[in-house]
């Protein structure tokens, strides 16, 4: 039974995007059949991300309309073909994405794919309700930062009351934090929220702490998810999150500072 | 170290502030969340009728939507003012 997973946030800007790169890209390296949504209409970014902004033909909004059909539309990962991309559209009609188109896109992508992930946009408002509506799992996205705390409890108390599962009083939708941009030695030193703050006060499942990294902005400068730059922390800890996800159990990785010599010190940043 | 303990406890690290604010206001915002929208406007009009008789402020006056199981439990507590006696009432 494929799963529809939404990566949402609430806020802007903390890192929704790479994360739907960088994770369905893992669940397709784990030998997955997924699909990416970029929900974002209107603003469509994930292709960008993800390196193939120059093979998009159709759109999801051109699918819904019945102007191209899913296949046309679906573009394939040149670098893994368990991957397919299916982008936003660029129209600025913010409701041109129908619970009903949605639902038909999903069910038959549902056919083909294991894992559906839907790229939300920031905020509250119809796109970001559609990209919820339909997931059975939900990755909040947060960064130990005061607004983006508030917005992922105000987003977790949505999926608890807008959602289709809980409308229809199924089963919730399966919850799980993401805390990105983590500074492992400003938590420490007390000038952010610590990992163990954050959860406290969401109370949601950790999947995964994902550390402030040079990887994430060099990685999408060259339209790479950071889950393949297999060396650096971002990736590496992206990837945790994925197995994680997938129901492994890893330690968390990245809480603590890393130590530096002396030159380091000198001429690390 | 007497004097770098006063420095370090005079100010308090931000991360502390920041997880306290943090906790007051989605513990509020929980609260306002989640219960039928008619809400505010029942427990307006439950203060006014209970205004008719004692006198008491909006803040006396509390109703809440509480889920236990299947059911949906409504609980409405007014406080009513100490003189001559303090009685809290309770209804469904």
């Amino acid at each position: 039974m494929a799963k529809v997973i939404v990566i949402t946030s609430g806020k802007g800007g903390v890192g929704k995007t790479t994360t739907s790169a960088a994770f369905s890209m893992g669940l397709a390296l784990q030998g997955h059949k997924t699909a990416v949504i970029d929900f974002d209409v209107g603003l469509r970014n994930l292709d960008l991300v993800m390196g193939c902004e120059r093979r998009v033909v159709y759109d999801v909004v051109n699918v819904i309309h019945g102007e191209a059909n899913l296949n046309q539309a679906l573009i394939r990962d040149k670098r893994n073909s368990n991957l397919s991309i299916l982008p936003a559209s660029q129209t600025r009609d913010k409701h041109a994405l129908t619970p009903e188109g949605v639902e038909v896109v999903l069910s038959q992508l549902r056919e083909e794919f294991d894992y559906i992930v839907c790229d939300s946009p920031a905020g509250i408002e119809h796109g970001a309700l559609m990209a919820m509506y339909f997931a059975d799992e939900a990755l909040v996205v947060t960064n130990p930062e005061v607004s983006s705390v508030r917005d992922s409890d105000r987003i977790l108390g949505i999926l608890a009351s807008k959602s289709r599962r809980a409308e229809q009083r199924l089963e919730p939708i399966r919850e799980h934090l993401l805390i990105t941009r983590y500074s492992p030695r400003r938590a420490k030193a007390g000038e952010m929220l610590s990992v163990e703050d954050v959860q406290e006060i969401l109370s949601v499942p950790l999947l995964g702490v994902v550390p402030e990294s040079q990887a994430v902005l060099q990685a999408s400068n060259t339209g790479v998810p950071v889950i393949l730059e297999e060396k650096s922390d971002a990736g590496q800890a992206y990837a945790d999150a994925v197995s994680r996800f997938l129901g492994e159990e890893l330690p968390h990785r990245f809480l603590e500072p890393e130590r530096r010599g002396l030159l380091g010190r000198i001429f690390g940043g | 170290m007497g004097m770098l303990d006063y420095f370090m406890a005079s100010r308090k690290k931000s991360a502390s502030v920041a997880k306290e604010r943090l906790q007051i206001l989605v513990a509020h915002e929980r609260s306002q969340r989640g219960g039928p929208s008619y809400l505010p406007m029942l427990q307006k009009e439950i203060l006014e009728v209970i205004r008719k008789y004692v006198a008491i402020d909006p803040e006396d006056v509390s109703v809440s939507v509480d889920h236990e199981g299947q059911c949906e439990i409504l609980a409405l507590n007014v406080v009513l003012p100490d003189p001559p006696d303090r009685r809290q009432l309770h209804g469904v």
